[in-house]
């Protein structure tokens, strides 16, 4: 049994209401007509589509095919036909469209082949695969790929297990309603886990403000004949965050840049176990979650919905009143408001509340910091909320890196305590988003400059290896014929490799092989006016004395021959 | 545009709801001074409140601020009555408008405002006006005085000449003198035996004004206003020094409960230095800065030029808060050694 149990620094405790949903039993929401299932449903790479419009699909069929590791495959929630596979609004605060599969159901629901199987005498590895395929994902709101993190670790070995049902947001009950029908499933999940991570201990933990659900996993662990422990935590936001329940059953504290495997832990919500034994042990891959309808309704429920069922089709379950002017996706801390109902169901939605003026009052205009340091007292993680706020406000986003930003879970205790009503998550978010994009220009310009170096050297390479082998061509023109015209072959030889500021050893090959050729050159070359017989000296005379008359004055001419001779001479 | 953002939840609390917090938890210390001197202390607490919100009031203006929501979040009105509370209780209206004046608007709006001041406002206006005047906030009346409200009224409005009968030290001052003029032949003991001017623990009736600072602080720490780190180490920082020298040298140094109960020990305890803005943010800077601001306070009070040194010494640690902050902050979860 658990013997002790620790405390977390921080949290806050807001209204839960829970009652209005929590005692009714999760009804199965009826089959919508059209199904828009997108495809990046988790987090990680996102699925290849497997089907194009015009195809038949059927319940259960992968529709979306998981590519990378981490990663989840998506299937079709209902049988019937693919309209088309483009954008549609997704279910996100920005509103932004997100590639999905739009089916037409036709009302038959009718299955894939399934077959039970005996998972246990599966290899681990295989277990995985059925897990990344049937598209287990985290269903407490951060969809990680199950498999991913079902891998034990080689170097630390796993101590505890901790499942969560603690479900610390106000408003829901979808967890607290599914550990109460389906305990024994949720259990078996466990149990695929546990034979997967080999943990020495296995512990449950349930927020106490939920004892029915701690009697009913309770009962379901001695019907197992299992050594899980089901633990009841003190209710206190957000004490059904990963680090802060691991840190209340088994104290340790994991920082922001250490997986939990690491210390030895890992976590998973009771209703990803559940579709994880769905999966493994029924080939059942995950098509639909439990959504609790709330807020400002006339008939607060948890629903069993197909993923994919547009929002707009569902409120209708719960009868939503006249005044309601918003609906939010997740729950009130940390929850968004949905741009758009078209927007559908997906595996990350755990509760639709339905607000209105009284239950979502506007926010009172934002006043200055006066640094009474509740948030800090609020602080799960046992941050300085209000210095973030100061250094995100100001840009100054190296002290704010300093400071622990990114340790920032954003679970909104330090906005619901501030009493100048300053929203400080929306300061955290809008730094770390810059944070993230400078780090991003700063990665493209590296690579950029990376990528420009490299082309300098290949050119000035290029440049000297072109010099060098035209020095060898007019070399070995040169030693082949020799003639005049050489002569000014070589020049350009010597204007093209001047510029060159490359390797001074090959400037002075290159030069003595210039020299080389010239020298050859000129050896081969006689001077024809040198050495000369008093015969061939009367000749030249004679012809000299004809030529006189026809030709531009002699001085020019002169100058020009004794220059050009000069030069050759002085080379 | 006002976007609504999560969370969608929040506690019942606002700045004007801590504002007033603090304005009824003097309450019980304003009502032993009015007790002890006469209904004139209200009076300038009217003044001191109407000179800081006109004074906030046209600062807003000029920065274009709304000026009803600043206003109505009552930090103005926390620092006039502090201001009221400081200064002698027959100071001439003046006085109390020049020193709130200059609170509200050079300590506070200059620097941009609630939320932004380095320096506790209050107790910059009390270190301007004793610098400044330092006769006239010297005179502080006995307890024994027998004037009448009309009286009292007429003279800090400057109708008629100051009594010299209305000028005293405050016990802290009348000790302080009287051990300088005694020149080593004073003991302590004997000039407290003067029922006049001292109590049983400390300055006939000022010491259940101080008392009664106490209980209102006590109200904050049990209403999570202000955390018990500050006014702790505050009076423990008074105190353990006052306790050394007073056991090494009785004859010359009052003994620690004297200094608890007098002058400005209290209402700076719980008062001044929690001052959230220009505090310590860390619960070890907290400790830091209180204990050395009592260190201080003890040491001008005794060995310095002013009756007494809690203004300047909560001053003097403003000026260090930055760095106190930089130096303590705790470790985060899942960093702790």
């Amino acid at each position: 049994m658990l013997k002790q149990l620790f405390k977390f620094k921080g949290g806050v405790k807001p209204e839960t209401h829970k009652t209005d949903s929590m005692d009714t039993p999760i009804g199965v929401a009826p089959l919508p007509a059209r199904l828009v299932v997108p495809l990046h449903q988790s987090i990680g790479g996102l699925p290849q589509p497997l089907v194009q419009a015009g195809d038949c699909v059927r319940k259960g069929q992968c529709i979306g095919r998981a590519e990378k590791w981490i990663s989840s495959a998506v299937h079709a929630p209902t049988s019937g036909t693919v309209l088309a596979v483009e954008e549609r609004v997704a279910a996100h605060p920005s509103g932004l469209p997100t590639l999905s599969v739009i089916i037409e159901a036709d009302g038959r629901d009718e299955w894939i082949g399934r077959e039970v199987i005996d998972y246990k005498r599966l290899e681990p590895e295989q277990v995985r695969e059925i897990l990344r395929d049937s598209g287990v994902v985290g269903l407490g709101g951060a969809v990680f790929p199950s498999h991913a993190k079902l891998a034990a670790a080689k170097s630390v070995p796993m101590e505890e297990l901790v499942i969560n049902g603690a479900e610390c947001e106000p408003f829901m009950t979808c967890d607290d309603r599914l550990m109460r029908e389906r305990a024994d499933g949720i259990i078996e999940g466990v149990r695929i886990f546990r034979d997967l991570l080999e943990p020495k201990r296995v512990l449950i933990g349930i927020e106490d403000n939920k004892p029915e659900a701690v009697a009913a996993m309770q009962a379901a662990v001695e019907k197992s004949g299992e050594n899980f422990e089901v633990v009841a935590v003190p209710t206190r936001y957000p004490a059904g965050g990963a680090k802060q329940l691991i840190r209340v059953l088994t104290g340790k504290e994991i920082p922001a840049n250490k997986r939990s495997p690491e210390m030895g832990v890992q976590c998973f919500n009771v209703a990803t176990a559940y579709t994880a034994w769905r999966a493994v042990a029924f080939g059942e891959p995950v098509l639909s979650r439990i959504v609790t309808l709330t807020g400002n309704v006339e008939q607060p429920r948890n629903w069993e919905i197909l993923l994919g069922t547009p929002i707009r089709d569902i409120l209708a379950l719960a009868r939503p009143k006249g005044d309601t002017d918003r609906y939010l996706m997740g729950g009130p801390m940390m929850g968004f408001e949905l741009p758009s109902l078209d927007a559908p169901v997906v595996k990350a939605t755990n509760c639709l509340i339905a607000g209105s003026k009284a239950l979502f009052p506007p926010p009172p205009p934002e006043m200055p910091c006066i640094r009474c340091g509740a948030c800090a007292q609020a602080c799960p993680h046992e941050l300085q909320p209000f210095e973030l706020y100061w250094f995100a406000r100001s840009r100054n986003f190296g002290k704010a890196q300093e400071y622990d930003l990114f340790d920032c879970i954003e679970c909104g205790c330090c906005s619901y305590v501030c009493p100048s009503r300053i929203p400080l998550v929306q300061y955290f978010r809008f730094a770390k988003s810059e944070i993230w994009s400078r780090e991003r220009d700063k990665n493209q310009a590296d690579a950029a400059k990376a990528r420009f170096e490299f082309r300098n050297e290949r050119e000035e390479r290029e440049k000297a290896e072109k010099a060098e082998r035209l020095a060898k061509a007019a070399a070995a023109k040169a030693t082949a014929k020799p003639e005049q015209n050489e002569a000014p072959a070589s020049n350009e030889v010597a204007v093209a490799i001047a510029p060159v500021d490359a390797d001074a050893a090959k400037k002075a090959a290159i030069a003595a092989a210039m020299e080389r050729a010239r020298q050859q050159r000129e050896a081969a070359q006689p001077k024809n006016t040198e050495g000369l017989t008093i015969a061939q000296r009367k000749e030249i005379a004679e012809i000299e004395a004809r030529r006189a008359p026809l030709q531009v004055p002699q001085t020019a001419l002169d100058t020009e021959d004794t220059e050009a001779r000069r030069t050759q001479r002085d080379e | 545009m006002n976007f609504n953002t999560p969370p969608y939840l929040s506690q019942n609390v606002s700045v004007t709801r801590i504002m007033l917090q603090v304005l009824l938890a003097l309450v019980p210390g304003i009502a032993a001074y009015v007790w002890l001197i006469g209904p004139i202390v209200l009076v300038q607490i009217a003044v001191a409140s109407a000179a800081a919100l006109v004074g906030e009031a046209v600062m807003l203006r000029l920065v274009g601020k709304p000026i009803g929501l600043f206003l109505g979040d009552g930090s103005a009105l926390v620092t006039a009555w502090l201001i009221a509370l400081a200064f002698p209780p027959l100071s001439p209206w003046w006085l109390i408008v020049v020193g709130t004046l200059f609170a509200i608007v050079v300590a506070k709006h200059l620097y941009g405002g609630l939320g932004q001041n380095p320096f506790n406002p209050a107790m910059i206006a009390f270190a301007v006006c004793i610098v400044s005047f330092p006769a006239l906030m010297s005179q502080w009346p006995p307890a024994s005085l027998d004037v009448d409200f009309s009286r009292q009224l007429a003279t800090i409005f400057g109708q008629i000449p100051r009594l010299d009968a209305m000028s005293g030290a405050t016990p802290l001052d009348a000790l302080k003198t009287a051990l300088k003029l005694g020149e080593g032949n004073a003991t302590v003991a004997a000039i407290m035996a003067d029922s006049g001017v001292f109590g049983r623990i400390a300055g006939q009736g000022w010491e259940w004004v101080s008392a009664a600072y106490l209980l209102g602080g006590l109200f904050l720490w049990q209403r999570k206003i202000v955390s018990w780190h500050a006014p702790v180490a505050f009076l423990a920082g008074l105190g353990v020094l006052a306790t050394a020298l007073w056991l090494l040298d009785p004859a010359r140094f009052a003994n620690p409960v004297f200094h608890l109960f007098s002058g400005g020990t209290m209402l700076g305890a719980f008062f001044i230095v929690t001052d959230p803005v220009s505090g310590c943010t860390t619960s070890r800077g907290k400790l830091i800065f209180g204990f050395a601001a009592g260190i201080i306070a003890y040491l001008i009070r005794v060995f310095g030029g002013y009756p007494d040194g809690v203004a300047f010494a909560v001053l003097l640690m403003n000026l260090c808060v930055p760095l106190i902050d930089m130096y303590t902050q705790p470790p985060i979860f899942g960093m702790k050694p």
